[in-house]
């Protein structure tokens, strides 16, 4: 295998990774404060649309990459009133997320772009561009492993090294500051943080706040950087895929990061692998590696390697019981 | 979903769901009225669409087939107290059982023999991908929710792997397997129709519509008159008085996980044995989703649930209708509606009920609590 | 109810905390009555009473849980307001729950400082708070490892991380609920140390607790308080064992009974020996337990809750597994191995009442007439070839509901909209109707109105007159007397005492009760 599919399976399994992280880092947030986040595929998907219609309309990046950041945390904050305020369930209120976003995003398409349920493609000057792109070719004179990192690391957009960039900050947030504290207490156990004076509520607001916020990027980064408009259902179960990894990373950012680079990794090398000869002879079947990330989880789930031990709060709306 | 004992039961069964839609209603309608449609129009055209004409109403009922199938497997799993999400997977995997069973036998098999094979090989395939989420959740505590999502991606990977690589015909380029012999097909609502000389136009409808009624009336018999019934849902309702009673929550778990992927796994007669009379690759299109939407507002009831698929079938197919008819209209807004329906039945039903009681209380007479 | 002052220096001080005619109910239940209280500055204060006595509501109205509804609170001399726990923290209050307010996953040292931690990074807020918190266990003598995951500190350790993060937030009234609770004899000491260490520092201590061995070593004044209202309230020096003890149960006991004919001794129809159990947290709620149970007797398990009688009707019942133990139950024998399990404890003619209503003993949301089979969907009336017999269960269920004065006599009703009372007539009708040959009954008129508490006494009695067994396990003391052939004490997991009815009287009950021996 040659330096250059080296450093363009390197350089995809970053790019594809990039909105995983987003959105593992943003259920992480709502999952550490005790709300189980299974929207984030309608989060992301509507954060998409929304980037991908301001971006069309308005003709401004930063435009698009709010405009798909409020969406998100506006549904966010519909996921809040369901199940922090009124105290429902919170995994259908996900379930009902996720299917709003896929009707809508495609009615407002067509009612405001009239393509089908697409939007039209955001112009080049709006969309994120890598910020190296020669990287690869141009440090290839200082040797192959030279060459294969600046294709695979350093020809990336800047929204692909904020991503990256957020892993250690979502860990400083929640390891290194008080608000992230009080976080993790509040996922573990609610009666105790409201017994020390802190409200519950507004811990959870905030966690589903940033939440949004991240989806909102996540969904913004398929549109401006990876293609150049939004398409009916183009996240393609990702979101699903990131609550995978971060369950598989046990709901921390490190191995968040790990389980979206290894999962990103498959989704860039299941492709290339297609037609490749295995040692018994048989092909590879791209469908197994496709499917091997959500395998992966269940097999941690289940407790074969390893426990996953999700936050003890998860999933229970917090009642003040005496 | 219980709403706390705000309500009387009456208003809790059947009014709540009724309001609930209109809720919904309401939320769909602005949305159109948003995108510079006319909701009245709109609606008009979604009855007409859906109940106007023989072909139409063939339609709604054939999508609600479906949609009684994985609607009654969610409830089933509901009244266990779990929340089984993986209809979509066990509906594919339903259909891979019907369909392989075709494949392998429906040239030597005549359909009496044939048909009752598909439906018992459909429901063991699909029972066997609920079961694993089920005994994972009981016996290992791995939250069944997140495993049954998975399972889901899992079943279409599994399923495009099958058909490509070993079901598709040799040099064909569709992804779909060979077609069935006839034998391994279901007689259409056409078909059955003309043999008591009714002319009736073609459609997808089939016999697996008696299936779900059947299915619908074995669930309530099953539940509310069988002891493998009453210890379900006496698990779901109270673990601790389950407990008591010496029912073993965790087998109970596992059953009810089983069944209730064997009713989704239906979808696939209706879907393979009863239309396309091969293995395709997406057949479910959503359709586990829905059935989360339809146990919801059927309040996890048989028959609420068959008249809440009636509702969503006559949302599809007038829904596809009124894409003809009226500019700018597509179906994505019957999703987007279902979503609606989902959001408003559930997630905020106390919000909806507290309201609901309180108005009750200001129309009606104050009703005495017993005791 | 006025006692004299502890000590002369103490006298000037103004109380640490004075609460008068406190309030508070429940929708029927009015869990503190006109209730005083008068916790003198720098003393160990102790609040006992049996359970649903009122002292939990006290304190919970203390800090902030709940609003009384009527009443005032001052707090060192100054009336204050105290709506949220918040409050409570700010007027120098602190609590020591019994179930500890405590993150598993997070430090000794964090869980310390959440709420109040002195800056938002918290790298630097945890340096602070280390110091301060080193120099507080120097000055206190409660030593805590605070680098330590709190799911990794003993029970004993985790109480004394309790005490140190109420005294870290500036605690100058310390309320410990019932802290002895989780905590071995060796702990129980070592705490009472701590507490008299802190005391003599200056810090007020109040402590709720029903083990009134505790409160005679430890405390310097005590009120005692029972069905919701202030009974006695006095110091230590004027205080006994028997006295308090009889103060908490009451007064009214009945010895007299309907009938104290001597009875023949029937045969031995339950064996247990040597029963030991375990909770989930390790600790032993069950030691040592022997027990016998006769055809035609009832007997009482007297106690103050929380000593092993729930515990003891799990175990019988098979709801629980002990470690060790034997239990012979009619033919069969079960060691603890291989132990009983509720369906064949059924079979071999154990029928069982729970304590617990509501979680047990019905499926509220069922209809009456399906709750009425609960535990014996078995039985060839209820069900053929796995089909439920719905007119049968009806029947039986109109025909419990009769015999038993089930109001109102609607099978189809669901079983959460009765009332307590009706609802555990409905359990006994259940229970009682399958004539079992052992009956363990938990807390049978707890939340019953009078009228049906005398029917509910006929029924008992009834059974023991047909040659059942019973087990009643009651935290009410009265019941127990009416009741009763023989009365078992349990005290801290073991039996403390076995006496006839003939033999009990209000002071030997109460003082086995206590601890102290009979």
């Amino acid at each position: 295998m040659d330096e250059a599919l080296w450093g363009s399976v390197l350089a995809s399994t970053v790019r594809l990774s990039t909105p995983l992280i987003l959105c593992a880092l943003a259920g992480l947030l709502s999952e550490r404060s005790g709300v189980v986040d299974i929207g984030l595929e309608g989060k992301m998907l509507f954060g998409a649309f929304a980037a991908g219609a301001a971006g069309a309309v308005w003709g401004s990046t930063p435009v698009a990459l709010l405009a798909a950041m409020a969406v998100a945390v506006a549904l966010s904050w519909l996921h809040g009133v369901a199940c922090v305020l009124y105290r429902g369930d919170q995994v259908v209120s996900g379930v009902a997320m996720n299917i709003i976003a896929a009707g809508l995003t495609v009615v407002l398409g067509i009612a405001w772009f009239h393509q089908g349920g697409q939007t039209p493609p955001v112009a080049t000057a709006v969309r994120i561009q890598p910020l190296w792109p020669d990287a690869g070719q141009t440090l290839a004179q200082f040797g192959r492993l030279a060459g294969v990192l600046g294709d695979g690391v350093l020809s990336h957009s800047s929204l692909v090294y904020f991503a990256y960039a957020l892993v250690p900050a979502v860990w400083w947030l929640l390891f290194g500051t008080r608000f992230g504290l009080r976080l993790r207490a509040v996922g573990e156990n609610p009666q105790m943080v409201d017994a020390a004076g802190v409200s519950v509520a507004r811990l959870r607001w905030t966690a589903l706040t940033l939440n949004g916020m991240l989806c909102g990027l996540a969904g913004s980064y398929l549109v401006l950087a990876q293609s150049a408009n939004f398409s009916h259902n183009m996240t393609a179960g990702r979101g699903f895929m990131a609550l995978a990894a971060l369950i598989f990373g046990r709901w921390h950012p490190v191995g968040a990061l790990g389980a979206c680079l290894l999962f990103g990794f498959l989704d860039a090398v299941a492709i290339r692998l297609q037609g490749v000869q295995m040692p018994g002879g048989a092909e590879v079947p791209v469908q197994a590696i496709q499917a091997l990330p959500y395998v992966l989880t269940v097999v941690l789930l289940a407790g074969f390697i390893g426990k996953a031990v999700a936050p003890q709060a998860l999933g229970r709306p917090y009642t003040k019981e005496r | 979903m219980s709403t706390g004992a705000t309500l009387p039961r009456w208003a809790d069964l059947l009014l709540l769901p009724v309001v609930c839609l209109g809720v919904a209603l309401l939320a769909g309608a602005a949305v159109v009225a948003l995108v510079g449609q006319n909701p009245g129009e709109v609606m008009a055209a979604l009855v007409r669409g859906a109940f106007g004409t023989p072909r139409g109403l063939s339609y709604t009922l054939y999508y609600a087939t479906t949609f009684v199938f994985t609607g009654l497997a969610v409830s089933v799993a509901f009244h266990a107290g779990l929340f089984n999400i993986g209809g979509e997977g066990q509906a594919l995997m339903g259909g891979l059982g019907a369909g392989l069973a075709a494949l392998a036998w429906s040239a030597a098999l005549p359909a009496y023999a044939m048909l009752p094979a598909m439906l018992v090989c459909s429901m063991l395939l699909a029972m066997a991908w609920a079961a694993v989420p089920g005994y994972l959740q009981a016996y290992r505590g791995s939250h069944v929710v997140i495993t049954t999502i998975m399972f889901n991606f899992i079943a279409s990977s599994l399923m495009a792997y099958l058909l490509v690589n070993h079901l598709r015909p040799r040099g064909a380029m569709a992804v779909e397997s060979a077609a069935f012999a006839e034998s391994a097909r279901l007689p259409s609502a056409r078909d059955v129709l003309g043999w008591i000389g009714v002319d009736w136009p073609a459609s997808p409808l089939n016999a697996s519509v008696l299936l779900a009624l059947l299915a619908a009336l074995g669930v309530y018999l099953f539940l509310w008159h069988t002891r493998g019934g009453y210890r379900l849902r006496a698990v779901g309702a109270s673990p601790g008085a389950a407990e008591y009673a010496g029912i073993r929550s965790r087998r109970t778990t596992m059953l009810a996980m089983a069944l209730s992927g064997a009713l989704a796994g239906l979808v696939g007669i209706n879907e393979v044995a009863g239309v396309s009379g091969k293995i395709v690759l997406d057949f479910v299109g959503g359709a586990g989703f829905t059935g989360i939407a339809v146990a919801l507002m059927g309040r996890n009831h048989p028959l609420g649930i068959v008249l809440a698929s009636v509702l969503f079938g006559a949302l599809f197919q007038g829904g596809a209708e009124v894409a003809f008819d009226v500019p700018g209209f597509t179906r994505d807004m019957v999703v987007m509606l279902q979503g609606f329906i989902v959001l408003f039945s559930s997630a905020m039903t106390y919000l909806v009920a507290a309201l609901l009681a309180r108005l009750l209380r200001l129309l009606g007479p104050a009703k005495v609590r017993h005791g | 109810m006025s006692a004299e002052p502890a000590g002369g220096a103490a006298a000037q001080a103004p109380d640490a905390v004075r609460m008068r005619g406190i309030h508070k109910r429940f929708g029927s239940v009015l869990a503190n009555d006109d209730v005083d209280l008068r916790v003198r500055s720098a003393t160990v204060h102790g609040i006992v009473g049996e359970n649903g006595a009122g002292k939990s509501t006290l304190m919970s109205v203390l800090y902030g849980f709940y609003q009384a509804d009527a009443g005032s609170i001052e707090v060192f001399g100054t009336p204050v307001k105290i709506r949220h726990a918040d409050d409570a923290i700010a007027q120098g209050i602190g609590m020591v729950h019994q179930h500890f307010m405590l993150v598993d996953t997070l430090t000794a040292l964090d869980n310390v400082m959440l709420g109040a931690e002195p800056g938002w990074l918290l790298g630097r807020a945890q340096q602070r708070v280390r110091v301060r918190l080193e120099a507080l266990m120097q000055a206190t003598g409660l030593h805590v490892r605070l680098d330590a995951l709190v799911g990794a500190l003993a029970v004993g350790d985790r109480q004394r991380l309790e005490i140190l993060k109420a005294l870290y937030r500036g605690a100058r009234v310390l309320i410990l609920d019932e802290p002895t609770a989780v905590l071995t004899p060796q702990e129980t000491l070592q705490l009472f140390g701590v507490l008299r260490q802190l005391r003599d520092q200056g810090t007020t201590i109040v402590l709720i607790t029903h083990k009134l061995k505790e409160v005679m070593a430890l405390c310097d004044e005590v009120t005692v308080m029972r069905a919701g209202r202030v009974v006695q309230a006095l110091p230590i020096a004027q205080a006994s064992i028997e006295g308090l003890a009889q103060a908490m149960v009451g007064r009214k006991v009945q010895i007299g009974r309907s009938s104290s004919a001597v009875r023949p001794r029937g045969e031995v129809v339950l064996q247990a020996r040597a029963l030991q159990a375990r909770d989930a947290l390790g600790v032993v709620r069950l030691e040592g337990i022997d027990l016998d149970l006769r055809e035609g007797e009832i007997v009482g398990v007297a106690g103050v809750s929380g000593n092993g009688q729930s515990e003891l009707l799990d175990v019988l019942s098979g709801l629980a597994r002990p470690q060790a133990g034997s239990l012979q139950l009619g033919p069969a024998h079960f060691g603890a191995q291989r132990w009983l399990d509720p369906q064949t404890a059924r079979a071999l003619g154990l029928a069982h009442v729970p304590e617990d209503r509501q979680a047990r003993a019905l499926v509220m949301d069922f209809a009456a007439w399906e709750s009425a089979v609960l535990g014996y969907d078995h039985l060839p009336r209820y069900a053929r070839h796995g089909w439920m017999r719905h007119r049968g269960m009806r029947v039986a269920t109109a025909s419990m509901m009769e015999q038993f004065d089930v109001r109102p006599r609607n099978p189809t009703l669901a079983s959460s909209k009765f009332s307590g009372g009706n609802q555990q007539k409905l359990v006994l009708a259940r229970e009682l109707g399958q004539a079992p040959r052992v009956l363990l009954v938990g807390q049978p008129t707890r939340g019953v109105d009078i009228g049906a508490i005398e029917f509910i006494y006929i029924q008992l009695r009834a059974m023991r007159d047909a040659g059942c067994a019973v087990l009643l396990v009651s935290s009410e003391l009265d019941e127990i007397l009416a009741l009763s052939d023989r009365v078992v004490v349990m005290h801290q997991g073991r039996m403390a005492g076995a006496l006839a009815i003939a033999d009990c009287t209000e002071a030997t009950l109460g003082l086995l009760m206590a601890g102290g021996a009979a």
